[in-house]
């Protein structure tokens, strides 16, 4: 891969600079958020998060790509992680340089199968196969260009990374 | 959750005023469009112009106001934004729905 500036949009001066300042050292994350999740609170995590990229100069299809997959794995989380009740989850991104690298921790129950479920896309054939839900990991796995999934005592990680739109 | 209904010749237009159609407002967003239809008209655009996220909660209650409708009284969309388009065009449903690229070509094709 070849990083260039050039062309319509996202790998702009500022963003090159929070790349770099993410890349020293392995420090703090470009955005860290600790929240309760609920599907209000990932929302204002996203709305806090949007912000942040476009601060940094991330361009909007980036910045649209991470809202989708982010949102998708979070209401993964609130929805089955802890569906006996809500729990704490952590948000962190960073910028770097293959793209952005977004984990999500939470505390509740493990995936079923130990790993990335990978359902593909639900059957559509209308009017009668027409579902209403299914689509979160195949929207992920499209977007995506690296999945990782990690149980590590209490406590699952799922690490999602999202190439800049830019390159290919 | 704001949505507006005008009419559009035969057609019954329910504008949604929020710009995002998430989980946290899934349930909500679909009892308001199923309400809003209630009013009289065929089809049912769906004008989704000033939402600018959908995730797959939305889709999913977009998807669950279509099968409500049935195939007699077909729900249509209209002003898809980029990320929202990217959503139906990720999960094929772009295939399932008429879209139109506005509300306003899609009034003058529906009236």
């Amino acid at each position: 891969m070849v990083l260039t500036s050039a062309g319509s949009g996202g790998f702009t001066g500022r963003l090159r600079d929070a790349v770099a300042e993410g890349g020293r050292g392995g420090g703090e994350p470009f955005f860290r958020r600790h929240f309760t999740a609920t599907d209000i609170e990932t929302r204002a995590a996203l709305q806090a998060l949007m912000l942040a990229l476009d601060q940094a100069g991330v361009g909007d299809e980036d910045s649209s790509n991470a809202e989708l997959i982010l949102a998708e794995a979070l209401n993964n989380v609130v929805e089955h992680a802890y569906a006996d009740g809500a729990g704490p989850v952590e948000l962190t991104v960073s910028l770097q340089r293959n793209g952005m690298a977004c984990t999500i921790s939470d505390r509740g129950r493990p995936m079923p199968s130990g790993v990335v479920p990978s359902p593909g896309l639900p059957v559509i054939d209308p009017p009668d196969d027409l579902p209403e839900g299914g689509f979160g990991w195949h929207i992920i796995r499209c977007l995506t260009s690296e999945l990782a999934y990690q149980r590590d005592r209490d406590r699952n990680s799922l690490m999602m990374r999202l190439p800049w739109s830019d390159f290919d | 959750m704001d949505i507006s209904t005008s009419r559009a010749g035969q057609a019954l237009v329910i504008t949604v005023n929020d710009n995002r159609v998430d989980a946290a407002v899934a349930i909500e967003f679909k009892e308001a469009v199923r309400c809003a239809a209630e009013e009289p008209g065929n089809p049912v655009i769906l004008d989704l112009s000033q939402v600018t996220f959908l995730d797959s909660s939305g889709l999913g209650a977009v998807v669950a106001v279509m099968k409500l409708l049935g195939t007699s009284r077909p729900l249509e969309l209209a002003g898809l934004t980029p990320p929202v388009a990217k959503v139906f065009r990720l999960t094929r449903m772009n295939t399932v729905f008429t879209i139109h690229p506005d509300a306003s070509g899609s009034l003058q094709a529906a009236g």
